[in-house]
């Protein structure tokens, strides 16, 4: 019998969903391999299919979420998140330094039909994960790889090395070297192929914290080129703002404002 | 230089590429991109950085235009030779797996141009040494590097300035190239001094409007490569071997590990660093599977895993690792020392953590 | 046969020796490559698992048994997980050997010592199974054994079978164990005083961590014993096997083909330093 395999949604953008989409020939082949039993944006729903691989796409924002996420863990063999949201909390993560009885009467005219949790959290915090892709979105390839590798019956892994060796390998230009950018490739996860700074960007982080990331030896060389405490702050709480080595720079910096 | 020198206007320099293209060379040589100085293809001397300098320091790497018609008065960009060499990625062989569960292992050949690379500095061609040595040095010879190196022609330029981050002097490996090259030129204020080394070398420059060096302007050539080795930075000492491998337990290793950001950059523009990862690619169809080899680094994680166990998981045992093999037990591994003076570790370190200076400390006790 | 590049071999036979310890029994399918391949006690093969990579294995079986080729593997990590799920029958590819071995002939007509520390040290073994065959080679054989807890212990028969042979001492140490433990408790020095050898004509063979390697090391040099008889196996990260990919590297040393054996008086000076 064909492996049964689920994609889930919560809080996001869907553009890690858009991942398997754009798999091109690829797609083709998954749905040779499996049995795509839930993947509403792709078509098939039946979310409280029993299945052996649940991938996960986006945070945990509300009550019915958590409900929700552990339905799915107790129907499913193994859990892989895919992308920032669902990995880290995501973007909408910012709103945990914010406080929702305040913002949520500023934004909606009727508040009381919001039920929203103050906090957005990843997969993690509320079931076991067997494997997590960071990105935003995640790559294509990598989530390939997992999911040949899970096929084939061998432990998924991915390499958490720096961003910079790969743009390295890509012989690209230092864009911090040569224009003192903020990149913080020196301190995320590869896998994304070193988009931005091959195209004369710095690296924003949206794969998340490499292994053994020095967070305060690369802020503290963004001080030196000019930039101010919020300058810094605004690096580390981007797309990954709540993973735990990015928060904790953060709020150093946070501290160094006040 | 010996009497055999030739002098060739500026101009020349167009004929010269000519005839490495005509002789079925692909022609490589410096251009500016992205706000460096790279190797690519070139068939055109006005894609050449005419007028550029490089300003460098620990950490920072700028151009600058003087507006002068000097070609090669800039000293290096992020690239030595090694990526023509040693690929930064390649497949190395495939395996097929047939329904029946079948393997078939293939080897991933490669077709290798003749390429001339023109303006090669006298540190990356003792750091080519280097890695001949590492990768053709007993009877496991790495193929692809072989079949690449062999059909290398180079063309040295001889520094006529250095950049701050520069100690080739300190390391014996410049400026001025005395070995390994097929040509060398040395740029003067209104013209190049030619000089070769090989046969091929003098295939390529023979149908050049040459004509035999002055004894000023082989006087102007000494002086500006004297000038060149008049350098800001220089290491300890040549062998520091015994040194490093006694301060083992020092505090000044984590004292780097607090500033250092393991991000591998140092090893990724080391002309002479060769470690490399093996890694699999398999097809979404399980039918067949890649094996690759990447640059790696001693920087990252993986490069010390064993079964469950990091043997250098603190940033301080990297740097340590990286400063102790490239200066330490280089010496008995390739009979000298891993560093050719190019500086690039200096240069592109996103933290400006200088090599020099932190050898130097370790020496003086510090 | 070209050691770059893996050559297919098949699982004649599978044997699971303990909860997460199993020996592949390999031959290569081209009879020629079966033929011409040759090794040492001590060396290692690559062994490639299909889409997940190779690990370094070491060889366990006899060089003269040119049939076939005996892997004991730990399931650790996700290569040797995924080689414990193949079955007979199964390929999957092998390139080797590498590296240098025990140092056999030196060895002859000498007493020797073999400690092997935690789990199935394969490259102890294969040495032991070389030195029993050819026994009359070789002055008193001591086998010491130790893990860290009695239940870790298994191949109890081969060692009985040690035991019983002529002029062999078999010596077996659990950091802890049940109360059924007929052996030591303690570390593998503590039974060093029922050692039976001569100081100046013994060689002494190490495969196990690194920690008790060296406690076995300083305890042997503390009585005398010459640092160029003190040999061991060394462990690090090896991806090409043939000294180009750098992980191995021990100093200036490339575990993989300067090593994996080495004598004490080789690495002693980086030995037990963390970092290398």
């Amino acid at each position: 019998m064909k492996p049964r395999v689920a994609v889930h949604k919560f809080a996001s953008c869907d553009g890690c969903q858009l991942a398997f989409l754009n798999a091109g020939e690829d797609l083709l082949t998954i749905s040779t391999l499996v049995e795509l039993v839930h993947f509403a944006e792709a078509g098939p729903v039946d979310p409280d299919a029993r299945v052996d691989i649940a991938f996960i796409e986006g945070s945990i924002t509300t009550p019915h979420d958590i409900d929700r996420i552990q339905r799915i863990r107790k129907n499913c063999k193994y859990l892989v998140t895919i992308g920032a949201c669902a990995t880290a909390g995501g973007l909408q993560a910012l709103r945990n330094y914010a406080n929702a009885e305040q913002w949520v009467p500023e934004i909606y005219a009727q508040p009381e039909y919001i039920q929203s949790l103050d906090t957005s959290t990843p997969i993690r915090d509320h079931v076991d994960v067997d494997f997590e892709l960071w990105g935003c979105p995640i790559s294509t390839q990598q989530l390939l790889v997992v999911l040949r590798d899970m096929l084939s019956n061998i432990k998924p892994h991915i390499r958490q090395e720096k961003v910079c060796m790969e743009c390295k390998r890509n012989q690209n230009i230092c864009v911090m070297v040569t224009q003192g950018s903020p990149c913080m490739g020196p301190v995320t996860q590869a896998g994304c192929g070193a988009i931005c700074p091959g195209v004369g960007r710095d690296c924003y982080a949206c794969f998340g914290p490499s292994e053994n990331a020095n967070t305060t030896a690369l802020a503290n060389r963004f001080e030196g080129f000019g930039f101010l405490p919020q300058d810094i702050i605004r690096r580390f709480r981007f797309i990954n703002n709540n993973a735990t080595v990015y928060k904790a720079e953060a709020e150093k910096w946070s501290a160094k404002n006040d | 230089m010996t009497s055999n020198v030739n002098f060739l206007a500026k101009a020349g320099l167009q004929t010269l590429i000519d005839n490495l293209v005509s002789l079925g060379y692909e022609c490589i040589g410096p251009q500016v991109r992205d706000h460096a100085i790279v190797y690519d293809v070139i068939t055109n001397i006005a894609d050449l950085p005419v007028g550029i300098i490089d300003i460098q320091s620990p950490g920072q790497y700028r151009l600058e235009q003087t507006g002068d018609k000097n070609y090669f008065r800039w000293n290096n960009g992020p690239q030595a030779i090694k990526p023509l060499v040693f690929k930064p990625e390649e497949p190395i062989w495939s395996c097929q797996k047939s329904p029946d569960g079948n393997l078939r292992f293939e080897k991933n050949m490669i077709s290798v141009k003749k390429r001339a690379v023109i303006g090669v500095r006298a540190c990356d061609i003792a750091a080519l040494f280097l890695q001949d040595k590492h990768f053709l040095h007993d009877h496991n010879k790495d193929e692809y590097y072989r079949d690449r190196r062999q059909e290398l022609l180079l063309i040295a330029a001889n520094c006529t300035k250095s950049a701050a981050t520069c100690f080739c002097n300190s390391t014996g490996d410049g400026p001025r190239a005395h070995y390994g090259y097929d040509i060398s030129l040395t740029e003067l204020a209104d013209g190049l001094l030619v000089h070769t080394l090989s046969e091929q070398g003098e295939n390529v420059i023979k149908e050049l409007e040459l004509r035999t060096a002055s004894q000023e302007e082989l006087a102007e050539a000494d002086s500006l490569i004297n000038e060149a080795a008049e350098q800001q930075r220089s290491l300890p000492s040549h062998n520091l071997k015994d040194m490093l491998f006694s301060k083992l337990k020092d505090a000044r290793w984590q004292q780097i590990a607090e500033r250092c950001l393991s991000c591998g950059n140092c090893t990724s523009v080391c002309p002479t660093c060769f470690c490399h990862s093996e890694n699999e690619k398999p097809a979404m169809n399980g039918e067949v599977s890649q094996h690759t080899r990447q640059w790696d680094s001693c920087f990252s994680q993986e490069h010390s895993y064993i079964h469950g166990i990091t043997i250098r998981s603190e940033t301080q045992y990297r740097y340590r690792q990286w400063l102790t093999h490239k200066f330490g037990s280089w010496h008995d591994q390739y009979g000298r020392c891993g560093c050719v003076g190019c500086g690039r570790c200096i240069s592109w370190c996103p933290v400006g953590i200088d090599v020099t200076e932190e050898l130097n400390a370790f020496a003086n006790g510090a | 046969m070209d050691i770059r590049f893996p050559h297919e071999a098949e699982i004649v036979e599978r044997i699971q020796e303990s909860p997460n310890l199993f020996t592949l029994r390999l031959r290569f399918t081209d009879p020629q490559t079966q033929q011409a391949y040759q090794f040492e006690p001590g060396q290692f093969n690559m062994l490639y698992l299909y889409g997940a990579g190779e690990v370094p294995i070491s060889i366990v079986s006899d060089p003269m048994d040119d049939n076939l080729y005996d892997h004991t593997i730990r399931a650790v990590g996700r290569v040797t997980q995924g080689l414990a799920d193949l079955h007979k029958g199964d390929y999957i590819g092998v390139r080797g050997p590498f590296g240098r071995g025990w140092p056999l002939e030196q060895a002859e007509q000498k007493d020797i010592v073999i400690v092997t520390g935690g789990l199935g040290c394969a490259p102890t073994v294969s040495v032991i199974n070389y030195i029993m065959k050819r026994r009359e080679r070789f002055g008193t054989v001591n086998i010491v054994q130790g893990v860290k807890h009695s239940n870790d212990f298994f191949w109890k028969e081969r060692y009985d079978m040690w035991r019983n042979s002529p002029n062999t001492n078999v010596l077996l140490a659990a950091d802890a164990g049940d109360a059924i433990w007929p052996w030591h408790i303690g570390p593998v020095t503590s039974l060093f005083d029922q050692l039976e050898y001569d100081p100046d004509n013994v060689l002494i063979m190490m495969c196990g961590p690194e920690g008790m390697m060296r406690a076995v090391s300083h305890h042997m040099i503390e009585n005398n014993i010459d640092e160029q008889s003190l040999w061991l196996s060394m462990e690090r990260n090896m991806q090409c096997a043939i000294g180009h990919c750098g992980h191995c590297q021990f100093g200036e040393k490339f575990i993989c083909k300067d090593g994996p054996v080495f004598s004490y008086h080789e690495i002693s000076s980086l030995f037990g330093i963390k970092g290398y």
